[in-house]
């Protein structure tokens, strides 16, 4: 099951790659899709923050992954590399769960 | 009057640029593989991904709803509405990049953010090119040796939760977004996308608050002037 979605979900990404390199240039040209699609990605992903922080499935929750990532926005902020704010956003978890 | 460098000498520095990324990335997807690990995906499901799908915020999105509880038909959903952006980039690239034949489908598959960057960043098509296929090559060898990595090392752990792991995808994306936030308008968009998907997330399945975004997204970038 799992497998299947990651083929699927797989063939989906590959195939937006060869129609960008393979369809005709006036395809994709049009400025309204010039100007939508670099917005999919900035709304996508603040979108996944809010709910990988907030949300258990269907259940929104207040628990320690707030704290981690505001931790991580102060990474970000001060121009950590990636690697270090995601550890600095698992490390605190990690420890306000052993603290309380 | 400058003269251009040398080819040579600057290859060897496209060289240099293109295995400084892969490096980095190679530790980022020591994060993927643990992440995905820790949301309960198989080594070889998180292989998969990485090997496959090939494009970090896809394959980070992916996970990302399987760890918060989603479903990964959701989770895939993500995936493909994030992999939009590649065609935007396979555009920019077939104007660019001389692709004919077998290597049509193949530079398809490294066509991603950072060989983006690097193949039109340079003057010389010649270059361009070069700069294109060594990115994407050093990357996706770094990319899977690191997720292989971070999936073994987390695979070894009992319980990834006492090291956090399960917190680290909001920051994961947090650090994929931020570099696309310096201006106004895309600050509002990301505010604006959050809440909604709060706002909708109980009342509707799995999957569904990000399409609800996506559409909003569309219809805004489709009728804004």
């Amino acid at each position: 099951m799992t497998l299947a979605a990651v083929l699927v979900a797989s063939l989906a990404c590959y195939g937006l790659k060869l129609a960008g390199v393979s369809l005709p240039q006036r395809w994709l040209q049009n400025p309204r899709v010039q100007r939508t699609v670099p917005l999919i990605p900035i709304a996508l992903l603040a979108a996944l923050i809010a709910m990988s922080t907030f949300a258990t499935g269907r259940h929104l929750e207040l628990d320690v992954r707030a704290a981690a990532l505001l931790v991580a926005l102060g990474a970000v902020l001060l121009r950590a590399p990636f690697l270090l704010v995601i550890a600095v956003a698992a490390a605190t978890a990690a420890l306000l769960r052993v603290a309380f | 009057m400058a003269t251009p460098p040398a080819p040579a000498g600057a290859r060897r520095g496209i060289l240099r640029d293109a295995l400084g990324i892969a490096v980095a990335s190679g530790a980022y997807a020591i994060s993927f593989g643990a992440i995905s690990t820790a949301a309960g995906l198989s080594l070889l499901e998180t292989s998969a991904l990485s090997v496959l799908m090939f494009t970090g915020a896809s394959q980070f999105a992916l996970v990302g709803v399987v760890g918060s509880g989603g479903s990964v038909w959701a989770g895939a959903v993500a995936a493909a509405l994030l992999g939009s952006r590649n065609a935007m980039y396979g555009l920019r690239l077939s104007a660019i990049l001389n692709l004919r034949g077998w290597r049509r489908p193949l530079a398809a598959h490294l066509v991603i953010d950072e060989t983006t960057a690097m193949a039109i960043a340079r003057d010389d098509l010649g270059l361009a090119g070069y700069a294109f296929w060594r990115t994407g090559m050093a990357l996706f060898i770094f990319w899977n040796a690191g997720t292989l990595i971070g999936a073994l090392a987390t695979q070894a752990i009992s319980d990834p939760r006492v090291f956090g792991l399960d917190a680290a995808p909001p920051a994961a994306f947090l650090a994929l977004l931020a570099p696309r936030l310096r201006a106004r308008e895309p600050l509002a968009v990301a505010l604006a996308a959050a809440v909604v998907a709060i706002v909708v997330l109980p009342f509707v399945p799995a999957g569904v608050p990000l399409l609800v975004v996506a559409i909003l997204i569309a219809a805004y970038g489709w009728m804004r002037r």
